[in-house]
Protein backbone atom coordinates (compact mmCIF):
# COMPACT_ATOMS: atom_id res chain seq x y z
CA UNK A 1 0.00 0.00 0.00
CA UNK A 2 2.68 2.25 0.67
CA UNK A 3 6.05 2.11 -1.34
CA UNK A 4 9.14 4.03 -0.23
CA UNK A 5 12.00 4.28 -3.20
CA UNK A 6 14.94 5.68 -2.98
CA UNK A 7 14.18 8.05 -0.21
CA UNK A 8 16.82 10.74 0.17
CA UNK A 9 16.87 13.84 2.62
CA UNK A 10 19.74 15.92 2.48
CA UNK A 11 19.32 19.18 5.30
CA UNK A 12 20.82 22.56 4.21
CA UNK A 13 23.30 21.76 6.61
CA UNK A 14 24.66 19.66 4.51
CA UNK A 15 23.60 16.71 6.88
CA UNK A 16 22.19 13.46 5.03
CA UNK A 17 19.36 12.62 7.23
CA UNK A 18 18.57 9.78 4.91
CA UNK A 19 20.24 7.16 2.49
CA UNK A 20 18.07 5.37 -0.48
CA UNK A 21 15.71 4.49 1.86
CA UNK A 22 13.35 1.53 0.45
CA UNK A 23 10.60 0.29 2.21
CA UNK A 24 7.28 -1.57 1.37
CA UNK A 25 4.02 -1.61 3.84
CA UNK A 26 1.28 -3.90 3.11
CA UNK A 27 -2.44 -2.94 3.75
CA UNK A 28 -2.79 -3.22 7.65
CA UNK A 29 0.81 -3.96 8.69
CA UNK A 30 1.63 -1.96 11.81
CA UNK A 31 5.38 -1.57 12.25
CA UNK A 32 7.62 -0.18 14.43
CA UNK A 33 10.83 2.10 13.65
CA UNK A 34 13.74 1.68 15.66
CA UNK A 35 16.76 3.51 16.14
CA UNK A 36 19.39 5.69 17.84
CA UNK A 37 18.84 9.60 18.08
CA UNK A 38 19.54 11.12 14.86
CA UNK A 39 19.43 7.90 12.83
CA UNK A 40 16.41 9.72 11.08
CA UNK A 41 13.30 8.17 12.30
CA UNK A 42 11.59 11.32 12.78
CA UNK A 43 12.78 13.01 9.04
CA UNK A 44 11.05 9.78 7.87
CA UNK A 45 7.83 9.62 8.35
CA UNK A 46 7.80 13.39 8.14
CA UNK A 47 9.14 12.82 4.33
CA UNK A 48 6.08 10.47 3.98
CA UNK A 49 3.50 13.38 4.44
CA UNK A 50 6.49 15.91 3.04
CA UNK A 51 6.19 17.98 6.27
CA UNK A 52 9.61 17.67 5.44
CA UNK A 53 10.45 17.67 1.62
CA UNK A 54 12.42 14.67 0.26
CA UNK A 55 15.49 15.68 -1.54
CA UNK A 56 15.50 12.98 -3.83
CA UNK A 57 13.38 9.16 -4.10
CA UNK A 58 9.60 8.34 -4.69
CA UNK A 59 6.73 7.78 -1.83
CA UNK A 60 3.86 5.94 -3.53
CA UNK A 61 0.23 5.68 -1.50
CA UNK A 62 -2.13 3.62 -2.91
CA UNK A 63 -0.74 4.12 -6.03
CA UNK A 64 -0.50 7.67 -6.09
CA UNK A 65 3.07 9.37 -6.36
CA UNK A 66 3.15 11.61 -3.26
CA UNK A 67 6.76 13.16 -3.94
CA UNK A 68 5.36 15.04 -7.17
CA UNK A 69 2.13 16.54 -6.06
CA UNK A 70 1.55 19.84 -6.33
CA UNK A 71 -0.29 21.46 -3.08
CA UNK A 72 -3.40 20.99 -3.60
CA UNK A 73 -2.67 17.22 -4.48
CA UNK A 74 -0.86 17.44 -1.35
CA UNK A 75 -3.26 18.57 1.03
CA UNK A 76 -5.77 16.13 -0.45
CA UNK A 77 -3.07 12.97 -0.19
CA UNK A 78 -2.28 14.01 3.69
CA UNK A 79 -5.53 13.60 4.81
CA UNK A 80 -4.89 9.90 4.02
CA UNK A 81 -2.28 9.73 6.53
CA UNK A 82 -3.01 10.82 10.03
CA UNK A 83 -0.06 11.94 12.20
CA UNK A 84 0.32 11.12 15.91
CA UNK A 85 3.50 13.43 17.51
CA UNK A 86 5.78 13.57 20.59
CA UNK A 87 4.62 15.61 23.08
CA UNK A 88 1.30 15.38 21.53
CA UNK A 89 1.56 18.41 19.56
CA UNK A 90 -2.18 19.71 20.28
CA UNK A 91 -3.09 23.32 20.06
CA UNK A 92 -3.21 23.68 23.55
CA UNK A 93 -5.61 27.02 23.15
CA UNK A 94 -8.09 25.12 21.61
CA UNK A 95 -11.13 22.89 23.23
CA UNK A 96 -10.45 18.79 22.82
CA UNK A 97 -13.08 19.39 20.47
CA UNK A 98 -11.73 21.63 18.29
CA UNK A 99 -8.11 19.99 18.40
CA UNK A 100 -10.38 16.45 17.41
CA UNK A 101 -12.32 18.59 14.77
CA UNK A 102 -8.91 19.92 13.40
CA UNK A 103 -8.51 16.37 11.77
CA UNK A 104 -11.39 17.34 9.12
CA UNK A 105 -9.95 20.68 7.99
CA UNK A 106 -8.50 18.86 5.02
CA UNK A 107 -12.11 18.04 3.98
CA UNK A 108 -14.12 21.52 4.96
CA UNK A 109 -13.97 24.99 3.72
CA UNK A 110 -12.69 28.01 5.44
CA UNK A 111 -15.57 29.17 6.31
CA UNK A 112 -17.06 26.59 7.90
CA UNK A 113 -13.77 25.60 9.87
CA UNK A 114 -13.34 29.30 10.40
CA UNK A 115 -17.07 29.10 12.09
CA UNK A 116 -16.29 26.08 13.75
CA UNK A 117 -19.31 24.68 11.55
CA UNK A 118 -18.53 21.39 11.04
CA UNK A 119 -21.09 19.05 8.75
CA UNK A 120 -23.25 17.12 11.56
CA UNK A 121 -21.50 13.66 10.67
CA UNK A 122 -18.26 14.87 11.44
CA UNK A 123 -19.31 16.00 14.62
CA UNK A 124 -20.62 12.65 15.13
CA UNK A 125 -17.33 11.15 14.22
CA UNK A 126 -15.65 13.41 16.83
CA UNK A 127 -17.87 12.48 19.91
CA UNK A 128 -17.49 8.97 18.69
CA UNK A 129 -14.09 8.76 18.63
CA UNK A 130 -13.51 10.78 22.01
CA UNK A 131 -15.56 7.68 23.40
CA UNK A 132 -13.78 5.58 21.89
CA UNK A 133 -10.50 6.65 23.68
CA UNK A 134 -12.75 7.28 26.68
CA UNK A 135 -12.69 11.10 27.03
CA UNK A 136 -15.99 12.24 25.72
CA UNK A 137 -17.00 14.40 29.33
CA UNK A 138 -13.82 16.14 28.60
CA UNK A 139 -15.06 17.60 24.99
CA UNK A 140 -15.07 20.85 25.74
CA UNK A 141 -12.44 20.99 28.13
CA UNK A 142 -9.52 22.84 26.79
CA UNK A 143 -6.18 20.55 25.88
CA UNK A 144 -4.06 22.09 28.10
CA UNK A 145 -6.02 21.34 31.13
CA UNK A 146 -5.69 17.49 30.27
CA UNK A 147 -2.64 15.00 31.55
CA UNK A 148 -0.37 13.66 29.45
CA UNK A 149 -2.13 10.44 27.90
CA UNK A 150 -4.94 12.38 28.01
CA UNK A 151 -3.64 14.37 25.36
CA UNK A 152 -2.12 11.45 23.55
CA UNK A 153 -5.67 10.33 22.87
CA UNK A 154 -6.91 13.14 21.91
CA UNK A 155 -4.14 13.10 19.35
CA UNK A 156 -5.47 9.42 18.15
CA UNK A 157 -8.41 10.90 17.92
CA UNK A 158 -7.48 13.76 15.66
CA UNK A 159 -5.61 11.54 13.16
CA UNK A 160 -8.34 9.16 13.09
CA UNK A 161 -11.00 11.45 12.14
CA UNK A 162 -8.99 11.93 9.09
CA UNK A 163 -10.16 9.00 7.85
CA UNK A 164 -6.65 7.73 7.23
CA UNK A 165 -5.59 4.91 5.42
CA UNK A 166 -2.01 4.85 7.09
CA UNK A 167 -0.82 6.46 10.24
CA UNK A 168 2.76 8.33 10.62
CA UNK A 169 3.35 7.89 14.60
CA UNK A 170 6.52 9.84 15.69
CA UNK A 171 7.77 8.48 19.26
CA UNK A 172 3.97 8.61 20.22
CA UNK A 173 5.16 7.46 24.36
CA UNK A 174 8.12 9.40 25.11
CA UNK A 175 6.97 11.66 27.50
CA UNK A 176 4.30 9.06 29.25
CA UNK A 177 4.98 7.16 32.11
CA UNK A 178 5.16 3.54 31.46
CA UNK A 179 1.97 2.42 32.10
CA UNK A 180 0.72 4.72 29.87
CA UNK A 181 2.88 4.34 27.60
CA UNK A 182 1.84 0.92 27.18
CA UNK A 183 -2.15 1.84 27.63
CA UNK A 184 -1.45 4.46 24.36
CA UNK A 185 0.26 1.42 22.30
CA UNK A 186 -1.95 -0.53 22.84
CA UNK A 187 -4.79 2.06 22.18
CA UNK A 188 -3.10 2.27 18.70
CA UNK A 189 -2.41 -0.80 17.55
CA UNK A 190 -6.13 -2.30 18.26
CA UNK A 191 -7.77 0.96 16.67
CA UNK A 192 -5.15 0.08 13.82
CA UNK A 193 -6.74 -3.49 13.64
CA UNK A 194 -10.53 -2.28 13.92
CA UNK A 195 -10.06 -0.20 11.02
CA UNK A 196 -7.94 -1.77 9.09
CA UNK A 197 -5.08 0.78 9.06
CA UNK A 198 -1.19 0.55 8.21
CA UNK A 199 0.93 2.13 10.83
CA UNK A 200 4.72 3.53 10.78
CA UNK A 201 5.09 3.96 14.76
CA UNK A 202 9.11 5.47 15.72
CA UNK A 203 9.94 4.01 19.55
CA UNK A 204 12.79 4.18 21.14
CA UNK A 205 11.55 1.58 23.54
CA UNK A 206 12.32 -1.96 21.83
CA UNK A 207 10.64 -3.57 24.52
CA UNK A 208 7.01 -1.61 24.09
CA UNK A 209 8.02 -1.99 20.07
CA UNK A 210 7.97 -5.94 20.68
CA UNK A 211 4.76 -6.34 22.46
CA UNK A 212 2.69 -4.93 19.94
CA UNK A 213 3.67 -4.85 16.65
CA UNK A 214 4.14 -7.33 13.87
CA UNK A 215 7.39 -5.78 11.89
CA UNK A 216 10.58 -4.03 13.16
CA UNK A 217 12.56 -2.06 10.81
CA UNK A 218 15.79 -0.36 12.24
CA UNK A 219 17.42 2.63 10.97
CA UNK A 220 20.99 3.38 11.41
CA UNK A 221 22.68 6.87 10.22
CA UNK A 222 19.51 7.16 7.55
CA UNK A 223 20.25 3.60 6.50
CA UNK A 224 17.95 0.66 6.77
CA UNK A 225 19.77 -1.80 9.51
CA UNK A 226 17.48 -4.40 9.95
CA UNK A 227 13.84 -5.68 8.89
CA UNK A 228 12.13 -8.48 10.62
CA UNK A 229 10.13 -9.68 12.84
CA UNK A 230 10.06 -8.47 16.83
CA UNK A 231 11.49 -11.95 17.69
CA UNK A 232 14.29 -11.91 15.09
CA UNK A 233 15.64 -8.85 17.05
CA UNK A 234 18.88 -10.81 19.11
CA UNK A 235 21.17 -9.17 21.22
CA UNK A 236 23.39 -8.85 17.71
CA UNK A 237 21.09 -7.44 15.85
CA UNK A 238 20.58 -4.86 18.57
CA UNK A 239 24.33 -3.74 18.30
CA UNK A 240 24.17 -3.58 14.41
CA UNK A 241 21.32 -0.54 14.89
CA UNK A 242 22.15 1.25 18.36
CA UNK A 243 25.67 -0.47 19.00
CA UNK A 244 27.59 -2.30 21.70
CA UNK A 245 25.14 -2.48 25.03
CA UNK A 246 24.36 -5.61 27.25
CA UNK A 247 20.67 -6.43 25.41
CA UNK A 248 20.00 -9.34 27.14
CA UNK A 249 18.17 -7.34 29.84
CA UNK A 250 16.20 -5.57 27.39
CA UNK A 251 14.51 -8.44 25.60
CA UNK A 252 14.45 -11.27 29.13
CA UNK A 253 12.01 -8.21 30.22
CA UNK A 254 9.62 -8.74 26.57
CA UNK A 255 9.58 -12.70 27.46
CA UNK A 256 8.60 -12.61 30.72
CA UNK A 257 6.01 -9.90 29.83
CA UNK A 258 4.28 -12.31 26.98
CA UNK A 259 4.43 -15.06 29.21
CA UNK B 1 44.38 32.10 33.92
CA UNK B 2 45.09 28.34 32.70
CA UNK B 3 44.46 27.94 28.45
CA UNK B 4 44.54 24.25 28.79
CA UNK B 5 41.41 22.43 27.57
CA UNK B 6 39.55 20.93 30.44
CA UNK B 7 40.03 17.79 28.50
CA UNK B 8 43.81 17.74 28.28
CA UNK B 9 43.64 17.70 32.31
CA UNK B 10 43.75 15.44 34.35
CA UNK B 11 41.84 14.86 37.51
CA UNK B 12 44.93 14.85 40.07
CA UNK B 13 46.01 18.35 38.45
CA UNK B 14 42.60 19.74 38.80
CA UNK B 15 41.76 18.46 42.66
CA UNK B 16 42.97 21.38 45.50
CA UNK B 17 42.88 24.45 42.48
CA UNK B 18 40.35 26.92 42.39
CA UNK B 19 36.95 27.27 39.84
CA UNK B 20 36.31 30.46 38.70
CA UNK B 21 34.00 30.98 35.89
CA UNK B 22 35.73 31.47 32.53
CA UNK B 23 35.76 35.29 31.30
CA UNK B 24 33.32 36.28 28.84
CA UNK B 25 36.20 38.49 26.63
CA UNK B 26 38.99 35.94 27.28
CA UNK B 27 41.87 38.25 26.25
CA UNK B 28 42.69 40.54 29.99
CA UNK B 29 44.20 43.69 27.68
CA UNK B 30 41.04 43.13 25.68
CA UNK B 31 39.05 43.11 29.12
CA UNK B 32 40.67 45.98 30.40
CA UNK B 33 40.91 48.06 27.68
CA UNK B 34 37.56 47.75 27.10
CA UNK B 35 36.57 48.49 30.62
CA UNK B 36 38.87 51.26 31.72
CA UNK B 37 37.90 52.74 28.32
CA UNK B 38 34.50 52.48 29.00
CA UNK B 39 34.71 54.46 32.82
CA UNK B 40 36.87 57.30 30.92
CA UNK B 41 34.20 58.14 28.40
CA UNK B 42 32.01 58.26 31.29
CA UNK B 43 33.36 60.74 33.23
CA UNK B 44 34.64 62.82 30.14
CA UNK B 45 31.24 62.83 28.78
CA UNK B 46 29.54 64.30 32.04
CA UNK B 47 31.80 66.85 32.29
CA UNK B 48 31.27 67.54 28.98
CA UNK B 49 27.57 68.10 29.81
CA UNK B 50 27.09 72.34 30.23
CA UNK B 51 24.84 73.30 33.18
CA UNK B 52 23.70 77.15 33.33
CA UNK B 53 22.85 77.11 37.43
CA UNK B 54 21.38 80.91 36.79
CA UNK B 55 19.12 79.54 34.28
CA UNK B 56 18.06 76.51 36.67
CA UNK B 57 17.62 79.05 39.73
CA UNK B 58 15.42 80.75 37.26
CA UNK B 59 13.77 77.89 35.97
CA UNK B 60 12.93 76.15 38.97
CA UNK B 61 10.55 79.07 40.51
CA UNK B 62 8.56 78.47 36.84
CA UNK B 63 8.77 74.80 37.58
CA UNK B 64 7.72 75.18 40.71
CA UNK B 65 4.90 77.61 39.75
CA UNK B 66 3.72 74.60 37.42
CA UNK B 67 3.32 72.28 40.06
CA UNK B 68 1.57 74.58 42.42
CA UNK B 69 -0.83 74.50 39.66
CA UNK B 70 -1.78 70.69 39.71
CA UNK B 71 -2.60 71.38 43.37
CA UNK B 72 -5.98 73.14 42.21
CA UNK B 73 -5.92 72.38 38.63
CA UNK B 74 -8.58 74.27 36.88
CA UNK B 75 -11.21 72.13 34.97
CA UNK B 76 -14.29 74.60 34.40
CA UNK B 77 -12.90 77.90 32.72
CA UNK B 78 -11.90 75.87 29.36
CA UNK B 79 -14.35 72.91 30.53
CA UNK B 80 -15.43 72.97 26.50
CA UNK B 81 -12.45 73.26 25.37
CA UNK B 82 -11.09 70.34 27.28
CA UNK B 83 -14.17 68.38 26.52
CA UNK B 84 -14.03 68.61 22.84
CA UNK B 85 -10.30 68.04 22.67
CA UNK B 86 -10.36 64.85 24.80
CA UNK B 87 -12.67 63.49 22.41
CA UNK B 88 -11.36 64.22 19.26
CA UNK B 89 -8.75 62.53 21.36
CA UNK B 90 -10.67 59.53 22.01
CA UNK B 91 -12.19 59.12 18.69
CA UNK B 92 -8.27 59.32 17.10
CA UNK B 93 -7.32 56.94 19.22
CA UNK B 94 -10.11 54.38 19.22
CA UNK B 95 -10.02 54.88 14.80
CA UNK B 96 -6.09 55.08 14.48
CA UNK B 97 -6.03 51.79 17.04
CA UNK B 98 -8.36 50.16 14.92
CA UNK B 99 -7.36 50.55 11.56
CA UNK B 100 -3.80 50.09 12.72
CA UNK B 101 -4.58 46.69 14.02
CA UNK B 102 -6.46 45.71 10.98
CA UNK B 103 -3.46 46.60 8.51
CA UNK B 104 -0.90 45.33 10.98
CA UNK B 105 -2.45 41.61 10.73
CA UNK B 106 -1.23 40.69 7.52
CA UNK B 107 1.87 42.59 7.63
CA UNK B 108 2.70 40.68 10.35
CA UNK B 109 1.98 37.35 8.96
CA UNK B 110 4.15 38.61 6.18
CA UNK B 111 6.70 39.49 8.14
CA UNK B 112 7.18 36.29 10.38
CA UNK B 113 10.16 34.71 8.54
CA UNK B 114 8.66 30.91 9.44
CA UNK B 115 5.60 31.40 7.90
CA UNK B 116 5.73 34.00 4.71
CA UNK B 117 8.33 33.20 1.68
CA UNK B 118 11.03 35.41 1.52
CA UNK B 119 10.39 38.17 -1.18
CA UNK B 120 6.39 38.56 0.72
CA UNK B 121 9.19 38.75 4.23
CA UNK B 122 11.15 41.41 2.69
CA UNK B 123 8.08 43.50 1.56
CA UNK B 124 6.41 43.31 5.03
CA UNK B 125 9.92 43.81 7.23
CA UNK B 126 10.43 46.85 5.00
CA UNK B 127 6.95 48.62 5.74
CA UNK B 128 7.60 47.50 9.63
CA UNK B 129 11.36 49.47 9.43
CA UNK B 130 9.97 51.90 7.83
CA UNK B 131 7.02 52.77 9.93
CA UNK B 132 9.35 52.38 13.07
CA UNK B 133 11.97 54.73 11.01
CA UNK B 134 9.80 57.78 11.20
CA UNK B 135 9.22 59.07 14.04
CA UNK B 136 5.17 60.48 14.95
CA UNK B 137 6.11 63.88 15.57
CA UNK B 138 7.93 63.98 12.21
CA UNK B 139 5.06 61.74 10.05
CA UNK B 140 2.69 64.21 11.89
CA UNK B 141 4.12 67.07 10.11
CA UNK B 142 4.07 66.03 7.27
CA UNK B 143 0.60 65.06 7.67
CA UNK B 144 -0.55 68.41 8.65
CA UNK B 145 1.07 69.46 5.90
CA UNK B 146 -0.82 67.49 3.37
CA UNK B 147 -4.20 67.08 4.83
CA UNK B 148 -4.13 70.07 7.24
CA UNK B 149 -4.79 70.90 10.74
CA UNK B 150 -7.26 68.46 12.53
CA UNK B 151 -7.33 64.98 13.55
CA UNK B 152 -7.47 63.25 10.34
CA UNK B 153 -3.41 64.24 10.27
CA UNK B 154 -3.23 62.34 13.55
CA UNK B 155 -5.58 59.90 12.81
CA UNK B 156 -3.27 58.54 9.89
CA UNK B 157 0.04 59.32 11.87
CA UNK B 158 -1.34 57.05 14.68
CA UNK B 159 -2.20 54.30 12.25
CA UNK B 160 1.08 54.42 10.53
CA UNK B 161 2.83 54.23 13.80
CA UNK B 162 1.07 51.23 14.97
CA UNK B 163 1.51 49.24 11.84
CA UNK B 164 5.37 49.92 12.87
CA UNK B 165 4.74 48.29 16.20
CA UNK B 166 2.26 45.55 16.16
CA UNK B 167 3.05 44.34 13.14
CA UNK B 168 6.72 43.70 14.24
CA UNK B 169 5.99 42.37 17.62
CA UNK B 170 3.02 40.53 15.97
CA UNK B 171 5.82 38.75 13.83
CA UNK B 172 8.19 37.99 16.65
CA UNK B 173 5.71 36.06 18.80
CA UNK B 174 4.69 34.35 15.30
CA UNK B 175 8.22 33.20 14.78
CA UNK B 176 8.70 32.01 18.85
CA UNK B 177 5.41 30.04 18.45
CA UNK B 178 5.33 26.45 19.48
CA UNK B 179 6.45 24.84 15.55
CA UNK B 180 5.28 21.52 16.27
CA UNK B 181 1.96 22.61 17.02
CA UNK B 182 1.26 24.77 14.00
CA UNK B 183 2.95 21.17 12.08
CA UNK B 184 0.29 18.94 12.96
CA UNK B 185 -2.33 21.24 11.71
CA UNK B 186 -0.49 21.24 8.50
CA UNK B 187 -0.52 17.66 8.42
CA UNK B 188 -4.54 17.22 8.73
CA UNK B 189 -4.13 18.32 5.00
CA UNK B 190 -5.52 21.82 5.85
CA UNK B 191 -5.28 25.05 3.49
CA UNK B 192 -3.18 27.98 4.58
CA UNK B 193 -5.83 29.71 5.82
CA UNK B 194 -6.98 27.15 8.20
CA UNK B 195 -3.62 26.51 9.14
CA UNK B 196 -3.08 30.08 10.41
CA UNK B 197 -7.09 30.00 11.86
CA UNK B 198 -6.03 26.68 13.61
CA UNK B 199 -2.57 26.28 14.55
CA UNK B 200 -1.12 29.95 14.75
CA UNK B 201 -4.13 32.07 15.77
CA UNK B 202 -4.86 30.16 19.25
CA UNK B 203 -1.26 30.25 20.15
CA UNK B 204 -0.58 34.32 19.52
CA UNK B 205 -4.19 35.25 20.38
CA UNK B 206 -3.36 36.62 23.96
CA UNK B 207 -0.78 38.04 22.77
CA UNK B 208 -1.90 40.08 19.98
CA UNK B 209 -4.82 41.07 22.71
CA UNK B 210 -2.54 42.44 25.09
CA UNK B 211 -0.41 44.16 22.50
CA UNK B 212 -3.44 45.69 20.90
CA UNK B 213 -4.60 47.32 24.37
CA UNK B 214 -1.15 48.77 25.30
CA UNK B 215 -0.98 50.13 21.48
CA UNK B 216 -4.18 51.76 22.48
CA UNK B 217 -2.52 53.26 25.70
CA UNK B 218 0.05 54.13 23.66
CA UNK B 219 -2.00 55.79 20.76
CA UNK B 220 -3.50 58.16 23.60
CA UNK B 221 -0.68 59.43 25.09
CA UNK B 222 0.62 60.25 21.54
CA UNK B 223 -2.56 61.78 20.70
CA UNK B 224 -1.67 64.39 23.60
CA UNK B 225 1.54 65.32 22.21
CA UNK B 226 0.66 65.18 18.10
CA UNK B 227 -1.14 68.26 19.26
CA UNK B 228 1.08 70.01 19.80
CA UNK B 229 2.58 70.11 15.72
CA UNK B 230 -1.16 70.76 15.20
CA UNK B 231 -2.43 67.64 14.27
CA UNK B 232 -5.71 67.63 16.81
CA UNK B 233 -6.52 66.15 19.86
CA UNK B 234 -6.76 67.23 24.03
CA UNK B 235 -2.79 67.75 22.58
CA UNK B 236 -4.12 71.02 20.77
CA UNK B 237 -5.82 71.83 23.51
CA UNK B 238 -3.22 71.32 26.35
CA UNK B 239 -0.94 73.45 23.64
CA UNK B 240 -3.27 76.75 23.55
CA UNK B 241 -3.67 75.80 27.76
CA UNK B 242 0.46 76.46 27.55
CA UNK B 243 0.89 79.55 25.23
CA UNK B 244 -1.79 81.18 27.45
CA UNK B 245 0.70 80.66 30.74
CA UNK B 246 -3.08 78.82 32.27
CA UNK B 247 -0.72 76.35 33.82
CA UNK B 248 -4.04 75.27 35.95
CA UNK B 249 -5.99 74.54 33.02
CA UNK B 250 -3.03 72.64 31.81
CA UNK B 251 -2.67 70.58 34.76
CA UNK B 252 -5.95 69.84 34.83
CA UNK B 253 -5.53 68.42 30.82
CA UNK B 254 -2.15 66.47 32.28
CA UNK B 255 -4.33 65.12 34.82
CA UNK B 256 -7.36 63.88 32.65
CA UNK B 257 -4.29 61.99 30.34
CA UNK B 258 -2.74 60.50 33.39
CA UNK B 259 -6.06 59.34 34.87
CA UNK B 260 -7.17 57.76 31.05
CA UNK B 261 -4.03 55.86 30.74
CA UNK B 262 -4.46 54.56 34.42
CA UNK B 263 -7.85 53.32 33.70
CA UNK B 264 -6.55 51.88 30.07
CA UNK B 265 -4.00 50.25 32.19
CA UNK B 266 -6.05 48.46 34.84
CA UNK B 267 -8.44 47.43 31.84
CA UNK B 268 -5.76 46.41 29.88
CA UNK B 269 -5.20 44.13 33.17
CA UNK B 270 -8.45 42.97 33.24
CA UNK B 271 -8.69 42.25 29.86
CA UNK B 272 -5.44 40.23 29.48
CA UNK B 273 -6.03 37.53 32.53
CA UNK B 274 -9.43 36.83 30.96
CA UNK B 275 -7.66 35.57 27.32
CA UNK B 276 -4.51 33.62 28.52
Amino acid sequence: MLQIEKLTKKYPTGDLALTAVDLEIPEGQVLALIGPSGAGKSTLIRCINRLVEPTSGTVTLKGENITTLGSGGLRAARRKMGMIFQEYALVERLTVMENVLSGRLGYVGFWRSFLRKYPQSDIDEAFRLLDRVGLLHMADKRADELSGGQRQRVGIARALIQDPDLLLVDEPTASLDPKTSRQIMRLICELCKERGLAAIINIHDVALAQMFVQRVVGLKLGKLQFDGSPDQLTPDVLTSIYGEEDWEATIEKVDEEDA
Amino acid sequence: MSTAVLTDVTLDQRLGTAWKKPNFIKNPIVRWTLFIGAVVYLILAFNSIDVNWARVSEGLIRGWNFIVAFANPDFFSRGTDIREGLIESVIMTVTSTVVGIAISIPIGLGAARNIAPLPVYIVCRGIVALSRALNEIIVAILMVAIFGFGPLAGFITLSFATIGFLAKLLAEEIEDMNKVQAEAVKATGSSWMQWINYGVQPQVMPRLVGLSIYRLDINFRESAVLGLVGAGGIGATLNTAFDRYEFDTAAAILLMIIGTVMVLEYLSGVIRKKVQ
